[in-house]
């Protein structure tokens, strides 16, 4: 089964790429465009469902760094789950 | 009285550090390969800078779980003097050793060039040398060397005197555009609270010789490796 995370730096920490990105789509004439921010996103395969605890703590650990970036868990499960 | 020069797969400031150490101060040093698990017959720790595992993910993600840093946090945590430069930095940053994280330059551009520097501090394994105030000139190659931290954070280490050194300009001020990478409060290097860690971008280990342009870095080391021999 498919788990995908998507990791953000926080609001709070400056995001070069993202604001190079941005003036980069207002050269080519999106004028709206407010704001950018540029992140990562993982797809993770595993046999089983893993554990939500043991999932969390991946991210936590590994994936991202809490001090300057969030993470979002989005997995087939939770998905089948909520529909 | 032995210090460990650390390698990682991509450490590439491992030689410079050992030399540093071997001809520069006559002192003895070795390499310890990161699958070691044992820090045994070492007084002190070097992290050399570089790009381990290819700063794949983060600078220094991966590297933080090397079976190594398990007897480095070790050694550590009971006050053997550990310094981590550039990569190294990184490294503690992401094995929670030191607070913050570096992040990507703020021009996106990887630096190359000299760098100076100011003591802001005293009373750590690294500065004993030297004097408060004094300007050192270290070269800086990075490109992830914008030091941050949350509000909270960044007030505690000033609190606590952590800051180490800060980037200024040929006047002693730290300014921004003495900023060669948009680290908060111009930070170059910190400590942790018990001060036997330090972490910097700036390189030590390439300005132990008058022949390659500094000698200002020597006696950072030096001072380690006295404080590392009065621990013993």
């Amino acid at each position: 089964m498919k788990v995908h995370v998507i990791v953000m730096p926080k609001r709070t920490v400056l995001d070069p790429q993202g604001m190079v990105v941005k003036n980069a789509i207002k050269e080519l004439g999106f004028a709206g465009v407010q704001h950018v921010r540029v992140g990562k996103f993982l797809e993770l395969e595993f046999a089983h469902q893993p554990e939500k605890f043991r999932l969390e703590t991946l991210c936590r650990d590994l994936l991202s760094n809490p001090v300057i970036e969030d993470f979002v868990i989005q997995s087939e499960a939770d998905a089948s789950g909520s529909e | 009285m032995r210090i460990a020069v650390l390698q990682f797969p991509g450490s590439n400031c491992d030689q410079d550090c050992l030399r540093a150490f071997r001809e520069g101060l006559g002192a003895e040093a070795d390499y310890l390969w990161h699958k070691n698990t044992s820090l045994s017959g070492f007084d002190g720790i070097v992290i050399p800078g570089g790009f381990s595992y290819g700063d794949y993910l983060r600078c220094g993600a991966i590297a933080r779980f090397s079976p190594v840093m398990k007897p480095v946090i070790e050694a550590a945590g009971a006050g053997m003097p550990v310094i981590g430069i550039c990569n190294g930095f990184q490294i503690l940053c992401e094995a929670g050793l030191l607070p913050g994280a570096l992040l990507r330059n703020r021009t996106l551009h990887f630096v190359c060039k000299m760098s100076l520097l100011r003591l802001e501090t005293e009373g750590t394994p690294f500065t004993a040398r030297l004097r408060k105030g004094q300007i050192l000139r270290l070269p800086i190659a990075h490109g992830e060397g914008a030091y941050y931290a949350n509000e909270t954070i960044l007030a505690d280490i000033e609190a606590h005197d952590q800051v180490i050194f800060r980037y200024v300009d040929a006047f002693g001020k730290v300014t921004d555009q003495a900023n060669p990478n948009g680290s908060l409060h111009n930070i170059a290097g910190i400590c942790n609270e018990k001060r036997n860690i330090l972490g910097m971008m700036p390189h030590p280990d390439r300005a132990w010789d008058q022949r390659i342009g500094s000698v200002d870095g020597i006696s950072i080391f030096r001072s380690m490796l006295e404080t590392a021999v009065a621990l013993r």
